[in-house]
């Protein structure tokens, strides 16, 4: 198990946003969370990444069988651990190459930080035109290609990525998620945050859906794809109409 | 006439420039005006005073021992005051650091008292070249080929340095750039490092032309963040850009309209800045922060 969350309790002072969250996220895989706004998605990634002070308040965090909870994200990203924030948050006044070195600022081998270098531009080939260019004159689906390969250039083994669709176009939305299915057959897991839930459930093996800071349901992706409620809830599919032409009464969720 | 008063301005923007350069890199990181910057400076060239004077070291080992002084007073000054402060806002950091002039002060009248002593410099005031119409003291041109270098150092450190663009990383974003594995606590105190040995060096080029004592850097200080508004608070080369322009228009004030009140020069400048362009002069800022 490459990570494994244990029952974490996340506050923001008052305000108590994982209520019990459990997951565990296998080596190679890609797990996709999906949520609607506000249900903790990115709360628990910013919990495991250390980002949130005296956060969890209750449960544990392993990382490859090291126990991270309540560590620093200095820390906790020079374990193999990277994370592209909800929001790009790209640094706005450095070149896009400048941004790039930063996400190798933990490493030492610069052959190899030459090599990724190259493997970043061959992912988004736009990166290497505005090689010199401020971040943050860069458009938003470039910030996002910047903030991923800014990620990568760390060669995470696990790689945390917020909802990377977030104000892309479609034809956007399916480069990056290809790229991130790619990533992930050259090696590195993901968690994926989405609202974009189709697209989610496309690339992943394992989904699972937040609902107020606790997780309702799990399944593989293929299987989440077919059920009813995650179609109707999560993906916008109505379902059928009844024979007569009656719209039928709004679904329960079942899980509730 | 005219030129002797610019060529004396461009010596005294110098310092200016060197106080503002002080100032803005923390003011960057921190996000305060540290206005203990002026009482750091003064107590670091006192440290040269008495290396050089009292142990009789030698000039470049009184130097060095100073700047190495006031970078270990600029971290602990962060460390031990700054960083408690539990999620502050602007006004209490600037208390802080007013605390910070305060202590400092104290702490340098009582050691060495109101007496007004001499910086002895291995460059002199008097000696002088002739550049046509006017005349520029060696002391003079040491104090801008100081500066000038000390710029360049700059210049090369956040341009081709991986500690340099860390650190303008963490001035912009410093969530982003600690999920980079940047350790934001370790830029912070190299910030106040260098911030305070840049700011000693000025008080150890002012020394020998002032007297020294614990008012030394009461008036470059407020000189300095004059120069500081002028260039924006946030560009390196605009803060040392309004640094000389300070000292040149200050002098010519002085020569030719009014003796007196050459040092109001520094308010009017601060006043008409931030009433008509307060992201400054030289600001070519993508975004404004704060
Ligand atoms: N800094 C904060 N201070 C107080 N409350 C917060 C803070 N950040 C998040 N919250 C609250 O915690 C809950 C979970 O927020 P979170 O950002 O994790 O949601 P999310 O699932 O990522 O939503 P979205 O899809 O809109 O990004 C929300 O109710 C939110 O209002
Ligand atoms: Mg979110």
């Amino acid at each position: 198990m490459l990570l494994e969350i244990k029952n974490i309790e996340t506050f923001y002072t008052l305000i108590y946003a994982l209520r019990g969250v459990s997951l565990t996220v296998e080596e190679g895989t890609i797990t996709a969370i999906l949520g609607n706004n506000g249900a903790g998605k990115s709360t628990i990634l910013k919990t495991v990444m250390g980002l949130l002070d005296d956060q969890p308040d209750k449960g544990t965090i392993e990382f490859m069988g090291k126990r991270i909870d309540g560590k620093d994200p200095e820390v906790i990203v020079r374990m193999g651990l990277s994370y592209v924030p909800e929001g790009r948050e790209v640094f706005e006044e450095l070149s896009v190459r400048e941004n790039l070195l930063m996400g190798a600022y933990i490493r030492r081998d610069r052959a190899a930080i030459r090599k990724d270098f190259e493997q970043i531009y061959g992912y988004f080939p736009v990166l290497r035109e505005r090689e010199g260019q401020w971040a943050g004159t860069l458009s938003g689906g470039e910030q996002q290609m910047l903030a991923i390969g800014r990620a990568l250039m760390n060669r995470p083994k696990l790689l945390f990525l917020d909802e990377p669709s977030l104000g892309l176009s479609p034809i956007l939305v399916k480069e990056i998620f290809e790229i991130i299915k790619t990533i992930n057959q050259e090696g590195a897991t993901i968690l994926l945050v989405e609202q974009n839930a189709r697209m989610a459930l496309a690339i992943s093996d394992i989904g699972l859906i937040l609902e107020n800071g606790r997780f309702v349901m799990k399944g593989k992706s293929k299987e989440l794809i077919e059920d009813k409620d995650v179609q109707e809830f999560y993906m916008g599919m109505r379902s059928e109409e009844s024979a007569k032409g009656y719209q039928r009464w709004k679904r329960k969720k079942r899980w509730r | 006439m005219f030129f002797q008063l610019i060529v004396s301005g461009i010596s005294f923007g110098s310092l200016y420039a060197l106080v503002a350069l002080a100032m803005v890199i923390i003011y960057k990181t921190s996000e305060v005006p540290n206005f203990g910057q002026g009482e750091m400076s003064m107590l670091s060239t006192f440290v040269a005073y008495t290396l050089l004077v009292t142990h009789g070291h030698s000039f470049a080992v009184s130097f060095i021992g100073a700047l190495l002084f006031a970078a270990i007073l600029g971290i602990f000054l962060e460390f031990v005051f700054l960083r408690r402060a539990k999620d502050p806002n602007i006004l209490s950091l600037i208390l802080i650091t007013l605390g910070f002039q305060m202590i400092l002060y104290g702490l340098a009248s009582w050691k060495w008292g109101a007496d007004q002593r001499d910086l002895p410099f291995p460059v002199s005031d008097f000696d002088v070249i002739n550049l046509g119409p006017a005349v520029i003291s060696y002391l003079n041109i040491a104090t801008l080929l100081i500066t000038l270098i000390l710029m360049l150092l700059l210049f090369v450190f956040f341009k081709y340095t991986k500690i340099g663009v860390a650190m303008k990383a963490t001035q912009q974003n410093a969530m982003a750039a600690r999920i980079n594995g940047i350790r934001t606590n370790r830029i912070l105190s190299i910030t106040w490092a260098m911030s305070s040995a840049i700011g000693a060096v000025a008080g150890i080029l002012l020394a020998p032309i002032a007297t020294l004592d614990p008012n030394l850097m009461l008036d470059p200080l407020l000189k300095g963040f004059a120069a500081a508004v002028l260039g924006g608070m946030t560009t390196l080369v605009g803060a040392a850009l309004g640094g000389y322009m300070l000292g040149v228009i200050e002098n010519l004030f002085g020569g030719y309209i009014s003796l007196e009140f050459k040092s109001v020069v520094a308010f009017g400048i601060i006043v008409l800045v931030l009433c008509f362009k307060p992201s400054g002069l030289f600001a070519k800022h993508y975004v404004r922060k704060v």
